[in-house]
C-alpha cells in the first residue's frame, strides 16, 4: 500500500478492520468484537424503533408510531405487490432483514462507527439463508415442477437448452451477487468518505473543500444506505415470488 | 508472493489491473443511466402508469449495478488480496 505521508494519515480501509473490543487478542469465534457490538445495537435500534414506538397505540399516532406504522405499511406492501398474497405467509421474515440492513446501514454512517453489512461475512450469511430459503420454499410447494423455472417454455425449443444453462447458472449467482451488491456499496461508500477525509487533512486550511465535499457524499450515502436495504429486500421478494410461483 | 524485482512486478501487475478493472464501473453507469432514463421517459408518457413501475426500475438498477460492484470487487482482491 502507499501510505501517505500526511498528517492524520487515514487509510480509508482501516474503518473496516475486524478488532476485539476488550484486549487485543486473538479473535475467536466467541471473542466480542465491534462487529458484534453494533450488531447488537443495531437489534436494539430495530426494537427501540419497533417496540416502543408502537407501544402507546394510539389511534392517532405519534410520531414514533407512525414511523413504525409507515414502515410496517411499505415492506407489508412490497411483498403484496411483487410476491402475491401468498407470500405475505413470509412477510415477518422479510420485514425482520429490511429493518436489520437499513438500520445497520444507517448506523454505520455514524463517525467512529462500524458498517457491519459492509463485510461479506454478514451479508453472505443473509443472502445465502434467503436462497436456502427460497430454493427449498420452491421445491416444497410445487415438487420437481420447480424445475420448470430453469425450462423458458415461451422459447423456440432448441433454444431452451441453451437457456436452461444460461438460467440455472444465474440462479447459482444469485446469493453471489445478492451479498456483494450490499456489502460493495457500503463498503465503498464510507471508504469514499474516508478518502475525503484524507484530503481533508493534508491540505490545511484549503480543507474547507473536501469537507464539502464530504458532506455531499454523505448525503448521497444516507440515500444509498436506505435504497441498497430496499433493494435487497425487493430482491428478496422477486425470488420469493420465483418460489411460489414458478412458471416462465 | 515472490520477493525482490519480481515481487515488484507482480505488485505492479495488480495495481495496473486493479486500475483497469475499475473501468468496469463505467459500463455500470451507462447501464443504471439508461435503465433510469428509458424509466424517465415512458414514465413521462404515461404519467398514470409509472408509479407501479417504480419497484421494476430498482430492480433492473440492482442488476445491472451488481456487475460494476463486482468490477469494484476484483480491484479490490487485486489491491489487498494477490
Amino acid at each position: 500500500m502507499a501510505a501517505e505521508e500526511s498528517a492524520f494519515n487515514i487509510h480509508p480501509m482501516d474503518q473496516f478492520v475486524i478488532k476485539p473490543l476488550f484486549g487485543h487478542g486473538d479473535i475467536l469465534w466467541y471473542t466480542p468484537t465491534n462487529a458484534t457490538l453494533w450488531m447488537g445495537i443495531t437489534v436494539l435500534a430495530v426494537i427501540a424503533m419497533l417496540v416502543l414506538g408502537t407501544r402507546g397505540r394510539a389511534i392517532v399516532p405519534s410520531r414514533s408510531q407512525s414511523i413504525a406504522e409507515e414502515i410496517y405499511a411499505f415492506v407489508h406492501k412490497m411483498v403484496e405487490d411483487i410476491a402475491g398474497k401468498e407470500g405475505l405467509k413470509y412477510f415477518p421474515y422479510i420485514m425482520t432483514l429490511f429493518m436489520f440492513i437499513v438500520l445497520a446501514n444507517v448506523l454505520g454512517l455514524l463517525p467512529m462507527s462500524f458498517t457491519t453489512t459492509s463485510h461479506i461475512a454478514v451479508t453472505a450469511t443473509m443472502a445465502m439463508a434467503v436462497f436456502l430459503f427460497v430454493t427449498l420454499l420452491g421445491f416444497y410447494k410445487n415438487g420437481f415442477k420447480f424445475l420448470s423455472l430453469f425450462w423458458v417454455s415461451s422459447a423456440p425449443l432448441v433454444l431452451r437448452p441453451i437457456l436452461a444453462i444460461i438460467e440455472i447458472i444465474s440462479y447459482f449467482v444469485r446469493p453471489v451477487s445478492h451479498s456483494i451488491r450490499l456489502a460493495g456499496n457500503m463498503m465503498a461508500g464510507h471508504a469514499v468518505i474516508k478518502v475525503f477525509a484524507g484530503f481533508a487533512g493534508a491540505m490545511g486550511i484549503g480543507a474547507v473543500a473536501p469537507i464539502a465535499g464530504i458532506m455531499a457524499v454523505y448525503g448521497l450515502e444516507m440515500l444509498v444506505t436506505v435504497i441498497q436495504a430496499y433493494v435487497f429486500t425487493i430482491l428478496t421478494c422477486v425470488y420469493l415470488n420465483d418460489a411460489l410461483h414458478p412458471v416462465h | 508472493m515472490a520477493t525482490g524485482v519480481e515481487g515488484d512486478l507482480v505488485q505492479m501487475g495488480a495495481y495496473i489491473g486493479a486500475g483497469l478493472a475499475c473501468t468496469g464501473m463505467g459500463g455500470a453507469a451507462v447501464g443504471v443511466g439508461h435503465v433510469v432514463g428509458n424509466y424517465l421517459s415512458g414514465a413521462l408518457r404515461n404519467p398514470s402508469a409509472a408509479g407501479g413501475q417504480t419497484a421494476t426500475m430498482f430492480i433492473g438498477i440492482a442488476f445491472s449495478e451488481a456487475l460494476g460492484i463486482f468490477s469494484f470487487l476484483v480491484a479490490l482482491l487485486l489491491m489487498f488480496a494477490v
